[in-house]
């Protein structure tokens, strides 16, 4: 592992130009994926961007509009926060599943992201929530959905000289809340089975109004299943309409067969996960309606 | 019995603090790791990137030719072994088969298999150099699975090693290197006599012991031949005498200093990076540093052996056995020697049955060398035997504890392994389990209880033991063994009890191989029992001096002199205190020291019990822990929090063991989780507190009662573990680990 040059921009700017001019470059943020990846041989970067030091990148702010997350923020910075947990306690529970309190110290959500693995518990959370990225490049900036984002196993839609600077989730209204659940054999310092990450919306009278449905480690990225959403809106969550849900997540995984689970397990249980957090967010949205009123 | 016991004694039972104590929360003790000499090298091993494979040619000059490389070697430098078994003390070992595991010669056998190694002024450069190295193989066949190793037309991994033991000599090769047969009675006429008879076949995965320190050693070779090593393991006397056998050195040449030692479990009762560092040493002029990485420490130290056990047993109604026929079939992985026998004799060593017969197979495979881990063979072989009777007490609608009580052996009934047990205390131990509040916690739906028992013989062997009382009647305590589970605190608590002084006057070491009389190395439970056992010996020499020296003082006959609370006594003067005698020591014949050294007999066999409640997910197959009480006849516990630590880290090793540890190979026999992120370790929110409780039936065979505590707990949360799920599910798993997949798919196979 030689690292020839280590770069630590102080504006967006700097850090696109160095994208741009060099290749070979590998964004640096928390680390805690890199230096591992590094340390194994899974990556040799010729030169590290360490984007720390751009003004705002680490920065969490929490509006009546919504939730930016700066792409360095660490983990820590948001867990921390009761007012995010108790407006997305399903991301917050993702984000509070990754290693353990140290690593947590220095790993950030936008990482989690552009690590880009199959497994990684934000991405189907962010997903569920409606989380869009704010990407700025060399030719200007664009916004992309997080079931937009990432492409395959460890690869993103970032061009060359393009930065995730920050991720936007819009503020839940009074119906509404997300939840996730993964699935390992232990109970943490594991890595997802499978995945699911639900938010919905109730009307008044109690019934689904609204749903997003995510799912991890299910296939090569994470996915947002519309017909699993489609399979409760309109629903109350009874029994037939989480079966349904539960069908149409398993139907739209197409896993691989592990060290960490078979195909076959992984289909099974990522419909549980998703009813499991379906109903959970349906939980936490009946509170929150009780509450307003 | 127990408040007999305890009146005894006034120090040993005390939950004294530890002498080791700060130094290690402070992070000052030094592990493997933390040495370092003046001028160290670095070395890196190159491993086998294949199963199994023949070495055509290896080229090591690019490697020598790289600035910083000081040395590279094959295993052309040390001695070809002659082949053969050879008594070590605590077991047989061939080292031959030894040296080649230490670095491959004509075949690797293993991925992971040492190749070759380099030594270099920095521990980057010198992995470098590793991939300077040329190597040519042609790759063989493999196999890594037991069952696919004893088949006919399996690879054979060594083309010298026939069957041994079979009732006709083998004619070809074999991956099966011994059969092994033990009976009594006439199995024919048990099942006959059997109104039920349950057979089972167990199918156990390799597992890590997964200690928390890889091994490390520095070693620097003098100009005039003598090696001197620094190193963590489970006996530095072992690391000395099997680098001198690997090496074709003299004993009396090497010198080794133990480090503190992180967790071994059996693992560390061997040598992997010693003789390779020495050899380094000797070639560079420099001394030599080793630390293996995680996954070095995975795919290429000895794990437990894999195995599958097939049990056969019959009972009649009442529960009373009537024959019990077993197979053990454990993997050695690479070369022989898997506990396969050991396990065989430790299966039926709870029970009296009149007809029985165990079948022991050591079988190789091209996976590391396994090596010891607690209560060697005894957890696989346990599995079967605990699980089939849980079957038959359901069956009979028997409580499975009083299905064991009516067939348990009690003193004066003969072992199935021949000895006859004096004083034990399975039935007490039973009896607590049954009386436990955890036994009568009603279960919810979806959950299930296990109950099993388990065995180890523990082990006596070879001890030294000097103390020294210096002027202020400080005690050094000198023993030769290194403190792996407390027993520095043991040492001295028992020293404190001989010699009826404070605690705190006690300073317990562990010295060096020059420097302390032989010991044979910390396995089979023996540290606390033979070890203490010559501390108690040298103390008693201490004891008797200074009773000599006061009559001396007192111009009186020494049989008027007795010794009471630290003190030598006589009417009609003022006692002397041990403080006050060492004062005096040199007007009454020199320094106060003592040695003793002994072959230890009469270890106590001990028997541990296990209750496991889990609850089982019906969606995912995942299962949790809910309650676990381990129980365990210890004889005397000498301190009771390192016992209940023992009972609980066995308790724990089991657990993760029968639920999701396990080695996972891929298509080319290559290792696929060799790290804690997938090789599953339970974490300590996995599990519940574990519920402990000492059983304390004096062994007679010990001046202090004192059985091994080590190896028993490790032997029944495998069959508690599996019972319990299997009455949660209403299933009948026999394939561990209980993997959420294996039991979801269980569950949906009803």
């Amino acid at each position: 592992m030689t690292v020839s040059r280590f770069y630590s921009p102080q504006s967006i700017a700097e850090a696109t130009a160095i994208l741009r001019q060099q290749s070979g470059c590998q964004v640096l943020a928390g680390g805690t994926d890199l230096l591992v990846q590094m340390r194994n041989g899974v990556k040799q970067p010729e030169y590290i961007v360490d984007i720390k030091e751009i003004p705002g990148i680490r920065d969490v702010t929490l509006t009546n509009q919504g939730l930016t997350l700066g792409a360095a923020a660490p983990a820590q910075s948001v867990t921390e926060r009761p007012d995010i947990a108790a407006a997305y306690p399903g991301l917050v529970e993702a984000i509070d599943m990754i290693g353990s309190t140290q690593i947590q110290g220095r790993c950030s959500v936008g990482g989690n992201l552009c690590n880009a693995s199959p497994a990684a518990d934000t991405v189907p959370a962010l997903i569920a929530v409606g989380a869009v990225c704010h990407v700025v490049g060399g030719e200007g900036v664009r916004q992309v959905r997080v079931e937009d984002f990432n492409t395959g196993p460890g690869e993103n839609c970032l061009k060359r000289d393009e930065l995730l600077i920050s991720l936007f989730i819009p503020r839940p209204g009074v119906g509404s809340a997300d939840a996730y659940l993964r699935f390992t054999p232990r109970t943490e310092m594991d890595i997802a089975v499978v995945g699911a990450g639900v938010s919905l919306s109730l009307d008044p009278m109690g019934t689904v109004s609204a749903a997003r449905v995510a799912i991890g480690a299910a296939a090569p990225t994470a996915l947002l299943v519309e017909e699993a959403a489609a399979a409760i809106i309109g629903t109350t969550l009874e029994e037939s309409a989480l079966a349904a849900l539960a069908a149409a997540a398993g139907a739209a995984a197409s896993p691989i067969s592990d060290k960490r689970g078979s195909a076959g397990y992984r289909t099974k249980v990522v419909g549980v996960m998703a009813r499991r957090a379906a109903q959970i967010a349906c939980d936490r949205a009946q509170q929150r309606q009780r509450r307003a009123h | 019995m127990r408040d007999a016991v305890t009146n005894r004694f006034k120090v040993i039972g005390t939950r004294s603090v530890r002498p080791d104590g700060i130094e290690k929360v402070t992070g000052q003790a030094n592990y493997g790791a933390d040495y370092s000499l003046p001028g160290m090298l670095w070395a890196k091993v190159l491993r086998s990137p294949h199963a199994h494979a023949r070495i055509t040619s290896i080229d090591l000059s690019a490697a020598l030719a790289m600035p910083g490389v000081h040395a590279a070697i094959t295993s052309d430098v040390f001695p070809d072994l002659k082949a053969g078994m050879e008594d070590s003390g605590e077991g047989e070992v061939d080292f031959h088969d030894l040296s080649c595991n230490v670095m491959a010669r004509d075949k690797v056998l293993y991925h992971g298999h040492a190749v070759a190694a380099v030594a270099a002024t920095s521990e980057r450069i010198a992995e470098q150099a590793l991939a300077a190295i040329k190597v040519d193989y042609e790759v063989l066949p493999h196999v890594v699975d037991i069952g696919v190793a004893m088949a006919a037309d399996a690879p054979v991994l060594h083309q010298d090693m026939f069957t041994v033991g079979l009732a006709e000599p083998a004619a070809a090769p074999s991956n099966i290197a011994s059969r092994s047969e033990i009976s009594q009675g006439d199995l024919a006429a048990g099942f006959a006599q059997a109104d039920i008879i349950v057979e089972r076949s167990y199918r156990i995965p390799t597992a890590h012991q997964g200690y928390i320190e890889p091994h490390a050693c520095v070693v620097s070779v003098n100009q005039d031949g003598q090696v001197d090593i620094w190193a963590s393991s489970q006996g530095h006397f072992m690391v000395r005498d099997y680098t001198s056998k690997v090496l074709g050195v003299a004993v009396g040449s090497i010198k080794v200093t133990p480090a503190e030692i992180g967790g071994g479990f059996g693992g560390k009762t061997t040598v992997y990076l010693e003789p390779v560092a020495a050899a380094l040493s000797a070639r560079s002029g420099r001394p030599v540093k080793m630390v293996m990485t995680r996954e070095e420490v995975f795919r290429a130290t000895g794990p437990a052996a894999a195995g599958i056990v097939n049990v056969r047993i019959g009972a009649r109604d009442d529960g009373k056995l009537t024959a019990m026929d077993s197979e053990v079939i454990l993997d050695a992985g690479a070369y022989k020697g898997s506990p396969a026998a050991t396990g065989a004799r430790c299966m039926y060593a709870p029970y009296n049955c009149d007809n029985r017969r165990t079948v022991a197979l050591d079988v190789v495979t091209n996976t590391a060398k396994t090596a010891a881990y607690r209560a060697p063979g005894a957890p696989q072989a346990h599995l079967g035997v605990e699980c089939v009777l849980n079957e038959i007490a359901d069956s009979l609608d028997i409580d499975p504890i009083d299905l064991r009580l009516l067939n348990a052996v009690d003193e004066g009934d003969r072992a199935f392994f021949g000895a006859k047990y004096r004083a034990i205390g399975l039935k007490q131990t039973l009896e607590a389990a049954k009386a436990h509040p955890n036994y009568h916690r009603p279960l919810a739906n979806g959950q299930g209880r296990g109950v099993a028992v388990g065995f180890w013989f523990n082990f006596g062997l070879q001890s030294s033991a000097t103390i020294n009382v210096h002027e202020g009647g400080t005690v050094a305590v000198i023993t030769g063994n290194p403190d792996i589970g407390g027993s520095r605190a043991s040492m001295a608590l028992m020293a404190a009890e001989a010699l009826g002084v404070p605690l705190e006057t006690i300073k317990p070491h562990i010295a060096d191989t020059e420097s302390v009389g032989y010991n044979d190395l910390t396995g089979g439970s023996r540290t606390t029992f033979a070890s203490g056992w010559a501390v108690i010996n040298a103390a008693e020499k201490i004891v008797e001096s200074c009773r000599q020296r006061a009559a001396a003082l007192w111009e009186v006959d020494v049989e008027t002199v007795s010794w009471a609370d630290g003190a030598a006594v006589c009417a009609g003067h003022d006692p002397l205190t041990l403080a006050q005698l060492a004062a005096k020591a040199d007007v009454t014949g020199g320094p106060l020291t003592a040695s003793a050294s002994l072959n230890a007999k009469g270890a106590g066999p001990g028997f541990a019990v296990s209750l496991c409640d889990v609850s089982v997910d019906r969606d995912t197959g995942k299962v949790d822990i809910i309650s676990f009480t381990a129980l365990q006849d210890v004889g005397k516990a000498i301190h009771p929090g390192y016992v209940e630590g023992q009972m609980e880290g066995g308790a724990v090793q089991g657990i993760g063991w029968a639920l999701n540890e396990e080695y996972i190979f891929d298509s080319q026999g290559r290792l696929e989780n060799p790290g804690f992120l997938d090789y599953r370790m339970p974490v300590a929110s996995d599990l519940p507190m574990i519920d402990t409780v000492i059983i304390e039936c004096p062994n007679p065979g010990h001046p202090y009662g004192v059985r091994g505590v080590g190896e028993p707990p490790i032997c029944a949360p495998m069959p508690a573990v599996t019972t319990a799920v299997n009455h949660a599910i209403g299933a009948h798993l026999t394939t561990l680990p209980l993997t959420p997949e294996r039991v979801l798919a269980a569950l949906d196979s009803l």
